[in-house]
């Protein structure tokens, strides 16, 4: 079987964030790069698929050079080979991106693709369902358990309330992995010196594009406002009382 | 110079870190407490590969270089020295030694199941009265019959007394050279033979996860094919294995000051005092600023001796300096990092104080301090006047 699986690599969630002068992006210079943590549940999915059905496990990324070590990683856990997209230079919107790895997965003719069900760096949750349409493939997101039964995906979606729901999707389809759906091993040390002889393609972004363009221009990026300190309110409960009424309704204005 | 890692360093560096927050720090406090070694974290390390690193894949090691063992060091060492000195001394003193200095055989026979953690062996060096002195061995092999029988005890042999130790490389005299100098000679004894006791040393202030044995020999027949490379070689094994060993001890010293400098920065920038955390004092601030400036000093230090390794130069004066350093860094570090913990970093509730009991033992395993000194000062030619 053939399993793609889309990743993005992302800023590590404890790096601290600064914004660009421009404000149109952010410094990059001190980031650490990291996996997308969703995306490591969909190539820990993808593995786990391949050791039961066989097959390959391509991993495709979209981005600059240094996303190349978010796929080497992946390789190191025990994928097969990688593609990445080169895009330097261009503008990268979620659709953009969707195009792009669509164009991509077409190329490889897939029977099933999983990915992370958003990127933690933009939030969007975009570029799978992207990715989808793209195919002509159904998706279903975020999946917290997946079994394949011949060519019969049975998979599980919470819902609000902590109820389940559970759907049956033929392949070829786009699963987008939420926490929980299983616990990502580590890179070995024989993986990693494997993965050093792994290939990693590269794929040019304008080719794949053709005359599709970013739908989305970014005008500006700020950090949220620091948060103030809070107000102890001192004295009697019922004068205390009182008092929050008063600053909820005249400070605060939300009452 | 180049100080870029490449690209396999920085993801064996990622991976260890994860493994060991992942899977070694959620337990080490109850091990310590227990002084109980785990034979679960063992198997995983060994699944991980932490073993055999650096020996070839065909006797299934890892086959990687010098300072990606020491980045696996130090990394554990972050974390828990326990779980770094158990990694450290199997590959430095319980494989290194087979894999330098054994036969094919020896090499075919042992290394696997030491490459993949199944198994672990001893370094039998030491003993109750040849420590700093190592050349004063009182442990005797003596040949008859086609046989070695070796007589005597060792002891602070790590991994020595496990449930998995397959045995242990023992430095015996095998008789007097021709210029009247015990002619010592390392010869491999298998876990079970008859005569051959191990038994693990309890009530440790340090590396409290770790097995550390004393090993006792009472008439213990081995066959004469397990010597380790030739007779009177010995004593230069000893020292070579010593030579890369330090690597290891250095990069516990500096992974262990690594983790103190985070907990106690942690620590002064949660902690108000005065109605300011104690971070932004300067008295505070300067020892942070102190603490990170030598930690990065000794992992150049130590780098640079990995390097030279690597690059098969003389390596020998750069590790025992790395060590040397590496362990007092700990120490002055560690220091300051209970000092910012006040009160609480005299409670074992506090990692910190693991870290500050563990770091002693840097200072004394594998050549102390003070022997250390005595290799540099003679490799930088005080003596020779």
């Amino acid at each position: 079987m053939k399993i793609g699986v889309l990743l993005k690599q992302v800023p590590d969630t404890e790096t601290k964030i600064k914004i660009r002068a421009d404000g149109k992006g952010v410094e990059e210079g001190e980031i650490k790069w990291v996996i997308n943590p969703y995306d490591e549940y969909a190539v820990e999915e993808a593995l786990r698929l391949k050791e039961k059905a066989g097959g390959e496990v391509v991993i495709v990324s979209a981005g600059p050079a240094r996303a190349t070590e978010a796929i080497r990683q992946a390789l190191a856990m025990g994928a097969d080979r990688g593609i990445r997209i080169d895009t330097t230079g261009i503008e990268q919107d979620p659709y953009t991106t969707a195009v792009m790895l669509a164009g991509a997965a077409k190329n490889e003719s897939f029977e099933i693709i999983f990915a992370g069900k958003q990127a933690v760096d933009d939030d969007c949750a975009q570029v799978l369902i992207g990715v989808a349409e793209k195919l002509g493939w159904p998706h279903v997101t975020p999946v917290e358990k997946f079994a394949l039964s011949g060519k019969t995906a049975t998979l599980q979606r919470p819902v609000a309330g902590g109820t389940k729901e559970m759907i049956e999707a033929d392949l070829p389809v786009v699963v987008g992995c939420e926490k929980g759906l299983n616990e990502p091993r580590y890179a070995s040390l024989p993986g990693i010196m494997k993965a050093k002889s792994k290939p990693v393609a590269e794929l040019k972004a304008s080719e794949l594009l053709g005359t599709e363009r970013a739908r989305i221009n970014v005008t500006k990026y700020s950090l949220p406002p620091e948060r103030r300190a809070g107000k102890i309110i001192p004295g009697e409960p019922e004068a205390a009382a009182a008092e929050l009424v008063r600053l909820l309704r005249e400070e605060a204005k939300v009452i | 110079m180049d100080f870029n890692l490449t690209s396999e360093q920085e993801l064996l560096r990622n991976s260890v870190r994860e493994f060991a927050e992942g899977e070694i720090a959620p337990k080490v406090e109850e091990l310590d407490r227990r002084e109980e070694f785990s034979y679960d974290l063992t198997k995983k390390m060994g699944e991980m590969g932490f073993f055999g690193i650096t020996v070839d894949p065909k006797y299934g090691g890892q086959g990687m270089d010098h300072l990606s063992y020491i980045i696996l060091v130090e990394e554990l060492a972050r974390i828990d020295g326990s779980q770094a000195a158990t990694v450290a001394a199997e590959n430095s003193l319980g494989i290194g030694p087979i894999y330098k200095f054994g036969n094919e055989k020896q090499k075919k026979k042992y290394l696997p199941d030491l490459c993949s953690g199944k198994k672990l062996w001893g370094f039998g060096l030491t003993e109750p009265e040849a420590g700093s002195d190592a050349a004063a061995t009182k442990t005797t092999a003596e040949f008859k019959n086609g046989k070695w029988v070796i007589n005597g005890s060792k002891i602070f042999i790590t991994n020595g007394a496990t449930e998995i130790t397959a045995g242990a490389t023992v430095q015996a005299a095998t008789g007097k050279r021709s210029d009247g100098r015990k002619e010592l000679s390392c010869i491999l004894v298998e876990a079970g033979v008859k005569g051959f006791t191990k038994r693990a040393m309890k009530n440790k202030m340090v590396w409290r996860s770790s097995n550390t044995a004393e090993l006792y020999f009472d008439n213990v027949e081995v066959p004469e094919d397990h010597i380790l490379g030739n007779r009177d070689e010995g004593f230069h094994q000893m020292l070579d294995t010593l030579d890369s060993g330090r690597l290891s001890i250095a990069a516990m010293g500096l992974g262990g000051a690594q983790g103190a400098f985070e907990l106690g920065m942690k620590y002064a920038k949660e902690r108000k005092q005065f109605g300011k955390p104690i971070s932004t004092y300067q008295a505070n601030a300067f020892k942070l600023a102190d603490c990170a400036t030598e930690i990065e000093a000794a992992r150049i230090l130590l780098y640079k001796a990995c390097w030279l390794k690597d690059q098969d130069k003389p390596y020998s004066k750069e590790a025992a300096m790395a060590k040397l350093y590496c362990s007092e860094v700990m120490y002055r570090v560690v220091n300051h990092a209970v000092q910012l913990h006040g009160g609480y970093g005299l409670m074992q509730e506090y990692k910190i104080e693991r870290f500050y009991r563990d770091q002693k033992l840097l200072e004394i395993g594998e050549g102390t301090s003070e022997i250390q000194r005595i290799v540099i000062s003679r490799a930088i030619g005080c003596y020779d006047v």
